[in-house]
């Protein structure tokens, strides 16, 4: 297996109370290019490594978005400006944008989720004329929990549609509450004729892919990225399986028409 | 002796001494079964008669035993406790060590600037010979070849054991009760379509013209070892006597898997009645998985030293009976002891062949044997072959 690359952290900034964004640049040799969807292991030395997909990449530079939750993700959060943290990767499937040429977009995206698919949302915002109209509809439990919230009136002035809506509102939101199933009803896409990509709680993917397929989207045509224990990334370790897929190989973007039967069985 | 492309030869209990020390002498540690422990079990050999000269084994599902044999075959027992896969793919293993560098020893650098040099483990790969390689588990060997090195990322500690390992086979004249490797294609012979290469292929004669082994060679080394060793000339009663021996092996198989497609069974029986019943009987041990020649999962562990200065990532054994195995910020997500046992059995047979291409299961019995309570897959699949055709029965 390779080693991690030591990557410096440039910039650090805080984006809800339990997550930051790190903007990570090569001390040594950089690794090969990151393609949107993927991910990389980040090790925070000493304490371990976990998957964190990439939220954009920027020549060498790599930039992550990570929720602060247990002992790996809590360290790298706190990760200071100059600090080293190790790199593996790139790993795994991509969104593939590509094969979403000439369609409408809907960007799907539950708290964190919102990390894997922002490379979508610029990706698209740079060459409006290789799609259609783009969506991303975002959910949070509660406002404060919103990402990029600094990013989002730029994307729409751009053109996109953004729908926001939060699970608890607080007395200063007057915007949408609820989950984010209910915002489809706004978005603007043909539904014969879209690519959707959703990332979030599994709970929250199952409910929107649902949703998309009975409005008209095939299934194939719904990508979802999925999360499940990886400590290898290459595939050797088997934390990751469900049913046949090792999600880090053959995901962590899958499409619906595969996860759908298999994210049926309980505890697969 | 001087017939330097030998590829078939006889050799007595005399060329099985000088094999070893002819490895150990080409710089192998030869490895191979012993008695240790009231069982036979797989060490470092010096000597032709550390190996099991003279013992059986009687075995049963969650049963053990030694039994005595009057032959005094050495090879005329089957799996052990341990696999192969201890050398190859060990329990522990160093991946990498990291080292913390502070300061720039410059003093005009006043931001906190800390480096980390990462150095790989380059520990140099033994060079094992491996002697009474059964065709079970050299279809274990080949499984395991390509879950470590056959996607984009090789294994590369392990590919260095795997290219210098000298495997000596021994086909199979003595089948277990637990075995059913003629189910999974696997043995009892060396040609039943078993896929990774050896060395050496011994066949076990003991009859009424004395105790010798057939030997085939299946590489150039092989054969230049083959040439080294105290060897006649492969006879063609010898050569019949073996042939004849491993057929009957064939036919007397302790188990069997139902006649069905497997994978296409676990495929179909994911929500089957039958994983509750196993679930009250499955301690959730893991002894099946640790047994299993090609169970390959690990974890990764981070130690450090007390300055926080040095810190090494191991990579050890791992269980999916764990329920850590697929822990999650949110909860785990096998948490029932069915859902943990099924992902083992429809692993094995099933998901598999998605997975790496052919099945995970080479029906070696071993599982069966060291289950504390005697839970037999084979038993298992053909119970959910059962409840899938009486399924079939019912709606049709
Ligand atoms: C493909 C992919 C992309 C992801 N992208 C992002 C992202 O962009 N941003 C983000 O914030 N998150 C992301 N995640 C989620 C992130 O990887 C998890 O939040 C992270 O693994 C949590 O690790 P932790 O150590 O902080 O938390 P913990 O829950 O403490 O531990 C997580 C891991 O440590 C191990 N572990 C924990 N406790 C134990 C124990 N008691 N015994 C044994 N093992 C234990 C488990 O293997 C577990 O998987 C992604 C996940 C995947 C799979
Ligand atoms: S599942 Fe059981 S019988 Fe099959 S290879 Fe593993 S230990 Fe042997
Ligand atoms: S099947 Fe047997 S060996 Fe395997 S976990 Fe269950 S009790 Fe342990």
């Amino acid at each position: 297996m390779t080693t991690p690359a030591p990557y410096r952290v440039v910039t650090r900034t805080v984006e809800a109370p339990d997550v930051a964004t790190l903007v990570l640049e090569p001390a040594g040799d950089p690794l090969p290019p990151f393609s949107p969807g993927q991910f990389a292991m980040l090790y925070a030395f000493g304490v371990g490594d976990i998957p964190v997909s990439v939220c954009a990449v920027d020549g060498h530079r790599l930039t992550h978005t990570i929720r602060a939750v247990g002992a790996v993700s809590s360290a790298l959060h706190g990760s200071r400006t100059g600090g080293t943290v190790g790199v593996r990767g790139p790993f795994g499937t991509g969104w593939g944008l590509d094969h979403a040429a000439g369609r409408d977009l809907l960007v799907i995206a539950g708290g964190i989720g919102l990390a894997p698919l922002r490379p979508v949302v610029l990706a698209a915002l740079a060459a409006p004329e290789r799609h259609g109209r783009l969506n991303v509809l975002v959910g949070a439990r509660v406002p404060g929990d919103l990402l990029y919230a600094s990013e989002t009136d730029a994307w729409r002035e751009r053109g996109a549609r953004v729908l926001v809506t939060v699970d608890r509102p607080d007395a200063r939101w007057n915007g949408d509450v609820g989950v984010v199933t209910t915002l489809l009803g706004r978005a603007a896409f043909t539904p014969s004729d879209t690519t959707a990509f959703v990332c979030g709680p599994e709970v929250m993917i199952r409910a929107t892919a649902r949703d998309l397929v009975d409005r008209g989207l095939d299934a194939d045509r719904v990508r979802v990225s999925l999360e499940r224990t990886m400590h290898c990334g290459v595939g050797h370790c088997g934390h990751c399986q469900l049913g046949p897929l090792l999600l880090c190989r053959d995901g962590p973007v899958v499409t619906w028409a595969e996860a759908r039967s298999l994210l049926r069985v309980r505890e697969l | 002796m001087t017939d330097r492309d030998t590829t078939t030869a006889v050799i007595g209990k005399d060329g099985v001494d000088a094999l070893i020390s002819v490895l150990a002498g080409r710089g192998r540690t030869v490895v191979g079964p012993t008695v240790r422990d009231g069982a036979i079990v797989l060490a470092e050999l010096t000597r032709g008669d550390e190996l099991p000269y003279g013992w059986g084994v009687e075995l049963e599902a969650g049963h053990y035993r030694l039994r005595a044999r009057e032959d005094g075959a050495a090879f005329a027992n089957s799996a052990g406790p341990n696999s192969w896969k201890t050398f190859l793919h060990p329990q522990r293993e160093r991946q990498w060590t990291a080292e913390r560098r502070t300061g720039s020893g410059d003093d005009t650098d006043t931001d906190s600037r800390e480096a980390w040099v990462v150095v790989p483990d380059e520990t140099p790969s033994r060079s094992y010979a491996f002697l009474g390689v059964r065709p079970c588990d050299l279809r274990a060997i080949a499984i395991q070849d390509r879950v470590l090195t056959g996607g984009p990322y090789a294994d590369r500690a392990y590919r260095g054991r795997r290219e210098r390992a000298f495997l000596v086979v021994v086909e199979c004249t003595e089948p277990g009760a637990t075995c059913f490797c003629v189910s999974m294609g696997a043995g009892p012979g060396v040609d039943g379509g078993s896929d990774a290469s050896y060395d050496l292929a011994l066949t076990e004669v003991v009859d009424a013209a004395g105790h010798r082994f057939h030997v085939r060679a299946g590489s150039a080394e092989g054969a230049a070892v083959l040439a080294e060793l105290p060897h006649r000339p492969a006879d063609d009663t010898t050569a019949a006597a073996a042939r004849e021996r491993v057929a009957a092996a064939a036919g007397r198989m302790g188990r069997t898997m139902p006649e069905v497609d497997l994978r296409a069974l676990m495929r179909d029986s994911l929500g089957a009645e039958r994983w509750n019943d196993v679930a009250a009987r499955c301690l959730t041990c893991g002894n099946c998985t640790m047994v299993c020649p090609t169970c390959f999962c690990t974890s990764a562990e981070d130690v450090t030293d007390l300055t926080g200065d040095h810190t090494e990532r191991w990579r050890r054994w791992e269980s999916c009976f764990d329920l850590e195995f697929t822990h999650l910020p949110g909860g785990t997500v096998r948490s029932s002891s069915s859902s943990r046992y099924r992902q083992w059995c429809t692993h094995k047979l099933g998901t598999w062949h998605d997975q790496f291409g052919s099945s995970g299961c080479v029906g070696c019995g071993r599982c069966v044997v060291w289950c504390p309570v005697g839970i037999d897959i084979t038993e298992e699949a053909h119970a959910l072959a059962d409840e899938r055709a009486a399924g079939e029965g019912g709606t049709s």
